[in-house]
């Protein structure tokens, strides 16, 4: 890894952390302002995927790595986590009892 | 030599007979890596299974207060993020060879664990004596309880875990017997663990709080 990459690091991670505070007081705000449920979902989830990518990326430095390493990294655990959407079709079946079918 | 060099320029024995990294990472820190994704897959199974049970219930609770649950968790947050940073600092230390400095930080960052795992620790007894537990609460349906205490007791394993692994290791680098890639790939595993916490406030905290 460069050293002048290095050198930076410090300055991206403080960046990082102020960034992360702030959403998170950001989420918080939101949580009491008014909306839909669903709304407020995407609201947090898209939140803390942003709190996530920066600290995955900054932090963790994944974006210094090798483009093979970042996709593999990346690709792979996003794949189960959308395949695991699969099953929210059944959640709202429970809910109004009764099988798509019908 | 590892310090200075990175791992694909590192060729073990003879290079007509050993390809490159073709991830260019030391072994130790694609494991954890590997680990990483392992673990982002568990968390993400059981915020799935969180939000179908809350989906799917009509009297899911929303009991947490702004004070003092939702300041407790403000706390905890800035908490978490705080000793990652310390972290960091204690990761550039190691790569800088300055071993009090890397263990004056990495100790920073296990005593801020602590204070977390203390706190979410008081918050849990808090809960419990209101009347939840793992199957039932005074508010609405028992699931709420299973859900929040394995997802936030998962999380809460991974801290206690994180900050005996800091521990040995720091200790260990003092001591030689570890070094700066080591408390490189503890630091990955202490930021992941930070992150997962972005997950939690919003998903189980943020989303049942009480109007």
């Amino acid at each position: 890894v460069n050293e002048a990459v290095r050198a930076d690091s410090m300055k991206n991670d403080i960046i990082v952390y102020g960034a992360v505070l702030a959403i998170a007081g950001l989420q918080i705000l939101l949580a009491y302002a008014g909306g839909t449920f669903g709304h407020h979902v995407i609201e947090m989830l898209g939140l803390a995927t942003v709190q996530a990518a920066l600290g995955i990326l900054f932090c963790m430095h994944l974006f210094r790595e090798k483009k093979l390493l970042v996709l593999t990294l990346i690709l792979s655990p996003l794949l189960m986590l959308l395949l695991m959407n699969a099953f929210w079709t059944d959640s709202f079946r429970i809910i109004q009892m009764r099988p798509w079918a019908n | 030599l590892e310090d200075t060099l990175a791992q694909a320029d590192i060729i073990v024995g003879d290079e007509e007979h050993y390809e490159r990294s073709p991830l260019a990472i030391p072994s130790k820190k694609l494991a954890m890596w590997l680990f990483i994704i392992a673990d982002t897959i568990t968390f993400g199974a059981f915020f799935v299974g969180y939000g179908f049970l809350r989906n799917a219930s009509t009297n899911w609770p929303t009991p947490f207060l702004f004070s003092p649950s939702i300041i407790n968790v403000m706390l905890m947050t800035f908490i978490l993020a705080t000793s990652g940073l310390a972290m960091s600092l204690a990761e550039r230390k190691s790569r800088a060879g300055d071993k009090l400095a890397t263990l004056k930080w990495t100790f920073l960052t296990v005593s801020l664990g602590l204070v977390f795992a203390v706190l979410h620790t008081r918050e849990w007894f808090g809960l419990m004596h209101e009347g939840m537990t793992i199957s039932h609460n005074p508010w609405g349906s028992g699931l709420f309880g299973a859900t929040f205490f394995s997802i936030t007791g998962l999380h809460l394993m991974h801290v206690i875990g994180g900050a005996i692994a800091l521990s040995v290791v720091a200790l260990g680098y003092r001591r030689g017997r570890y070094n700066s890639t080591d408390v490189e790939i503890w630091t990955l595993y202490w930021h992941f663990v930070e992150l997962v916490w972005m997950f939690v406030v919003p998903m189980i905290y943020l989303m049942n709080i009480k109007r």
